[in-house]
């Protein structure tokens, strides 16, 4: 086990005016972690990983991020080259509509293969080999290579947007509400295979999300947010089935059993 | 003379001149660079080269010799015009020549014969961006040649292999200069691109639609991208001249009947030409005067 | 030094959502556990038997008190483990067959077998196999070895849970009923391999509610009701 955390975030906090959308968010993550971050509508999940994955600027507080070199950088020092880098190669983002994390018009071999472009690959036969793995290990026939996800259902998308970020090898990934938005037989493959992917990889995740199954199913802590403060945090199951705190108790005792 | 139009040298006033040569010497300092600047209304519409124009306004002299050239031919109608512009407008004597020019402005294509120290090439730009048809936004490509982010140029090249096996762009071919900047060398065929590179003319670019400048100067490094394994390459061509025999110089097709007969001709009228004065004729390049006699 | 030592353990629960009621569970439980024994709870249903059981796993939180685990010559506190450290002990330190079976969709009965025994560093081939050989002495049908058991039987689902706390070499292991649903035959498989446990030095604490197979196995029996919190009448 490493013997460092991955990601320190301090004292997280975001103002719009006088509205809060986050407000002193702290905690470790360390490499190979999932951690979830529930809550209900405006409970300011959104937000913090916003703030997070530095799409946002905070108003207070630092997150500081283990370089691949092993310095700590505290990210919203980072110049707009540097984050931008980061974003392309140790991070990756999945965002809930994956139309806004895919290029609509270019082929899934160019999509899945932009960032190592971007990074300086040059070498067409190789990119378009590890495309090629990587749509077998989401789960895409090989054969869609040169189609554009404009063809494809939102599962397929879905499945290519996570072939798209996890190509560079990042450390840390975030995700937004990941299976919203799908049918659920949909949903439980790709979970399954973010599951997969995540243990397989040693990703270390950030997942915000409303649904606890997915929680539950993906993650090993979790933080339950209301009104932008985060009212409990802990181990994912330990959460779920001994909550503490009333709004937990609430949100939890309010999934339909099927 | 009944003089009803009075023209200031070269038509621009010259405040406007000062500008767009701040521009020009802001791009002479970064290759490849797309400067902003302050293009004019100019008394022909966007589309026929009003950027070129600006940029030849702002750098002629009375001493200069201009010669225009339009997709390589000095008689069509495009460089016919802008040559009697600046005939009338800044009294300029006015070449065909290639070798006896001080300026030459073009559109889409870059002449045959290799240029010399002190000659400067003017191009015509419509989009300047090279990254514009795969990213629209203006304020995303600023950020990527900022940040020299050109992954996604060759995104554009991996679409072609992956669609047609080979690199399908012919024109607009798009290089990196000076290991820097990813610069379109506007709508010239592919085949003049290494002409571009350590070249001793100047060159400098004007889009007057897009309101951009840029230029590459004299002995700069200007390489078309491409992948290891799909190395760039020009166009060949299977015949020479039909009228002077060159090879190695970029042809027009042209269609002479109705029954499908066709001819490839030098694009570069000039350089034909003076060719065929040097005696060189193709297979169809017997002077009609000497073949009346 | 004992394996697990429960240390003046507390446990309430409140109800927020029933006006705040509060629910003592139980209150002062200290016992140890011996490396090679099989500690039973006994008591009636509903005297906090399985939430010992979870508080030990770290399922359930601790109010008070110290759940400590050996690890390393070393004894570590559960009940105040990070969420990272309580991992690394179920990791390495603390196994739970628990009652019921949580499925995941897509995952074969002998993926989820052989995941705990992934997680310890082995092999796919490996611990698949293991896996293969601990399913059969359970007599689980082959031909449901690659299926999700999501639709497997309460029977079927429990020899899964059983073969997937037993397939690691964990220290310490915990039972909540693990006989419940099987027959006569597998019931003695698991006595079986409770013994091979033991024999092995690991520390048992468990939860028989078949007086037949408790007697069997437990070395020890800790009544709950003693930790049994009395609410006022």
């Amino acid at each position: 086990m490493s013997a460092e955390p991955l990601l320190r975030v301090d004292g997280l906090s975001k103002f719009y005016g006088g509205r809060i959308g986050c407000v002193d968010v702290s905690f470790e993550l360390w490499p190979g972690e999932v951690l979830a971050i529930v809550g209900e509508s405006g409970s300011g999940k959104t937000t913090l990983l916003n703030c997070l994955s530095t799409a946002l600027e905070p108003s207070f507080g630092r997150a500081e991020y283990r370089m691949r070199d092993g310095a700590f950088r505290n990210l919203y020092d980072l110049s707009e080259a540097e984050r931008r880098f980061l974003m392309r190669t140790d991070w990756g983002f999945v965002h809930q509509n994956p139309a806004d994390g895919l290029r609509m018009t270019v082929s899934a071999g160019a999509n899945v293969g932009e960032r190592l472009m971007a990074v300086g690959d040059r070498h067409y036969g190789r990119i378009r080999a590890t495309a090629l793995d990587w749509l077998s290990r989401v789960e895409i026939a090989q054969d869609r290579i040169d189609d554009e996800p404009r063809a494809f259902s939102g599962g397929m998308r879905q499945r290519l947007q996570i072939a798209r970020n996890l190509v560079t090898n990042p450390r840390l990934v975030f995700m937004d509400e990941p299976t919203g938005g799908l049918d659920v037989s949909v949903q439980a493959r790709l979970l399954d295979l973010l599951r997969g992917l995540v243990e397989d990889l040693g990703l270390a995740a950030v997942i915000v999300t409303h649904d606890l199954a997915v929680a539950r199913l993906l993650s090993h802590r979790m933080m339950v947010m209301k009104d932008g403060r985060v009212i409990e945090a802990g181990l994912t199951d330990r959460v779920l089935d001994d909550p503490r705190e009333p709004y937990t108790q609430l949100l939890v005792s309010s999934i339909l059993q099927v | 003379m009944n003089a009803i139009a009075h023209y200031n040298f070269a038509y621009l006033d010259e405040q406007t001149k000062r500008m767009i040569r701040r521009a020009i010497l802001k791009a002479i300092a970064i290759p490849g660079y797309q400067v902003p600047f302050a293009s004019r209304e100019m008394p022909m519409p966007y589309g026929w080269g009003t950027g070129g124009v600006q940029v030849t306004a702002s750098i002629i002299g009375p001493n200069d010799v201009l010669k225009v050239i339009d997709q390589g031919a000095d008689d069509t109608t495009n460089a016919v015009s802008i040559r009697a512009f600046f005939a009338k407008v800044a009294q300029v004597a006015t070449t065909t020549h290639t070798g006896d020019a001080t300026i030459i402005q073009t559109r889409h294509r870059i002449p045959e014969e290799q240029l010399r120290i002190g000659q400067i090439l003017v191009y015509q730009v419509p989009i300047p961006e090279p990254l514009r048809f795969l990213e629209p936004r203006e304020t995303e490509t600023r950020k990527m040649h900022a940040l020299e982010e050109y992954g996604l140029m060759h995104v554009k090249l991996y679409e072609d292999i992956a669609k047609h096996g080979e690199i399908a762009t012919t024109y607009a071919y798009p290089v990196k200069v000076e290991g820097r900047y990813v610069m379109d060398p506007s709508p010239t065929p592919k085949f003049d691109n290494p002409k571009m590179h350590m070249s001793e003319a100047l060159q400098l670019f004007g889009a007057g639609r897009e309101k951009r400048i840029y230029a590459v100067p004299p002995y700069t490094e200007v390489v078309s991208l491409d992948f290891e394994d799909h190395p760039f390459e020009v166009q060949t061509f299977t015949e020479p001249c039909a009228l002077c025999g060159a090879e190695g110089v970029y042809l027009d097709e042209v269609v002479l009947d109705d029954h499908g007969g066709h001819m490839f001709v030098c694009s570069d009228t000039d350089h034909c030409e003076d060719r065929r004065a040097h005696g060189h004729r193709g297979r169809l390049g017997a002077d009609p005067l000497e073949a009346a006699s | 030094m004992p394996l697990l030592a429960v240390r003046n353990v507390a446990k309430t629960f409140t109800m927020h959502l029933r006006d705040g009621i509060v629910l003592p569970v139980v209150n002062a439980v200290s016992f140890d556990v011996e490396a090679g024994e099989c500690v039973v709870l006994s008591g009636p249903s509903g005297v906090g038997k399985s939430s010992i059981l979870k508080m030990v796993y770290g399922n359930y939180g601790v109010d008070s008190g110290a759940i400590l685990l050996a690890r390393d010559g070393q004894m570590v506190d559960l009940a105040t483990a990070t969420p990272r450290e309580t991992l690394a002990l179920r990791r390495d330190v603390v196994g739970y067959v628990s009652q019921f079976l949580r499925t995941v969709p897509r995952v074969t009965a002998l993926d989820v077998v052989a995941e705990p025994f992934r997680a310890r560093g082995a092999g796919h081939d490996e611990a698949r196999a293991k896996a293969a050989t601990l399913l059969a002495r359970l007599n689980l049908p082959e031909r449901l070895w690659s299926l999700p058991p999501a639709t497997f039987s309460g029977g079927e689902q429990q020899r899964v849970n059983i073969a997937r706390g037993f397939i690691t070499d964990h220290p310490v292991l915990l039972l909540d009923e693990p006989t419940a649903s099987l027959d006569a035959t597998n019931r003695a498989v698991v006595i079986e391999m409770i013994a091979e446990k033991k024999h092995a030095g690991t520390a048992m604490l468990g939860i028989f509610h078949d007086d037949d197979v408790r007697s069997t196995v437990a070395d020890r029996v800790v009544d709950v009701t003693q930790f049994a919190v009395r609410v006022a009448a």
